[in-house]
């Protein structure tokens, strides 16, 4: 029985499918079978992040529609061992996306993976919806700003009242709160809210500090998950929130202004 | 963070207007409001325009004036209509 991980937010561009790629690639960088599926029907590019577009054949809808099998459509990953990618359909209607087709195609993932990440689209349509339903844990993708800090208490409440767990009074869905593009310097002077702020006010436990940060846009790129990176700060922080999802502890970093050498801060002038 | 860096930091928020400021205090606000009406049944807002015309044909008030309180228990559901009327009472509307 794999556990199943929702990537959501309710807010566009906040990071989602970024964090997705990091994220499926930590886990099966720990040793765990992981497929990292993309409901973002229409509008795919968890492929282009994860630099496999090139080969995909078949997708989550030819699959639900029974015009190919799960083995011919999950491709493998080129650079991480227990990692596969089931990418979504480019150009078809979203409807093909019902519930029973969903259901079949995460029973039949289920059997084969230990953790199943689902990349959700950005609002509250059928697309959010099917993905978020049969989650077991949820991370809560924000940016520190306050249309995504809404969003996301908006996601909340869909989680409580529209989710599998919520309809069938199961335990409730794990809700990690992930802060992504978080800016040290703006915090510090006061032009963004800060994490506690965000803590706050969606009161659920968080995963982790992502720091805005420009390999990012490096990675997606070549087409390589950020967390596979070496030394990026933005891909130390999935690092670590992948540790936390599995149970580890390991303090918070990036959430401060770096300090400055002496050089820099006689010389160097606004960073 | 330097002591210096934190003294300077609690200063600056506590006139509460820098702009991080301003955004955690319209966030308290929109939430709060967004997680009272995210059980609200999908006619409230039309009922409230019309319970506010009906009573607009009697006495003047203002959308501000009305407030609709839908409350959730297990077996009852509270509908809570609440009217501030303004000082002046006399209705100055005809009625007939
Ligand atoms: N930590 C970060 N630092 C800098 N840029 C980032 C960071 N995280 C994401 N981005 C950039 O933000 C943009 C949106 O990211 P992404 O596509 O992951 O968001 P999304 O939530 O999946 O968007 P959509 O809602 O459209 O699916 C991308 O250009 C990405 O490179
Ligand atoms: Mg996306």
């Amino acid at each position: 029985m794999a556990r199943i991980i929702v990537v959501t937010s309710g807010k566009g561009g906040v990071g989602k499918t970024t964090t997705s790629a990091a994220l499926s690639t930590g886990l099966a960088r720990h040793g765990y079978k992981t497929v990292v599926v993309d409901f973002d029907i229409g509008l795919r590019n968890l492929d282009l992040v994860m630099g496999c577009e090139r080969r995909v054949v078949y997708d989550f809808i030819n699959v639900i529609n029974g015009e190919a099998g799960l083995n011919q459509a999950l491709i493998k990953d080129k650079n991480t061992d227990n990692l596969f990618i089931l990418p979504a359909s480019q150009t078809r209607d979203k409807d093909a996306l019902t519930p029973e087709g969903v259901d079949k195609v995460l029973t039949a993932l289920s059997e084969e993976f230990d953790y199943i990440v689902c990349d959700s689209p950005a609002g509250i349509e059928r697309g959010a919806l099917m993905a978020l339903y049969h989650a077991d844990e949820a991370i809560i993708t924000t940016n520190p700003e306050v249309s995504s800090v809404r969003d996301s208490d908006r996601i909340l409440g869909i989680l409580h009242s529209k989710s599998k767990r919520a309809e069938q009074n199961l335990e409730p869905i794990r809700e990690h709160l992930l802060l992504t593009r978080y800016d040290a310097n703006r915090v510090a002077r006061d032009e963004m809210l800060d994490v506690k702020d965000v803590e706050d006010i969606l009161a659920i436990p968080l995963l982790g500090v992502i720091p805005e940060d420009t390999d990012v846009l490096k990675a997606s790129n070549q087409g390589i998950p950020v967390i596979n990176i070496p030394e990026s700060n933005a891909g130390l922080a999935y690092d670590d929130a992948v540790k936390r999802l599995l149970g580890e502890q390991c303090p918070m970093r990036f959430l401060d202004v770096p300090r400055k050498g002496i050089f820099q801060r006689l010389f160097g002038g606004q960073s | 963070m330097s002591l210096l860096e934190a003294f300077l930091r609690r200063q600056r928020r506590q006139p509460s207007g820098s702009s991080a400021a301003i955004a955690r205090e319209r966030l308290q606000i929109i939430v709060t409001h967004q997680r009272a009406g995210q059980n609200d049944p999908g006619y409230i807002p039309a009922m409230k325009q019309d319970i506010l015309e009906v009573i607009r044909k009697y006495v003047h008030v203002g959308e501000e004036h009305v407030n609709i309180n839908f409350e959730n228990h297990d077996d009852v559901s509270i509908l809570e209509l609440n009217v501030t009327l303004p000082e002046d009472r006399a209705m100055d509307v005809d009625v007939s």
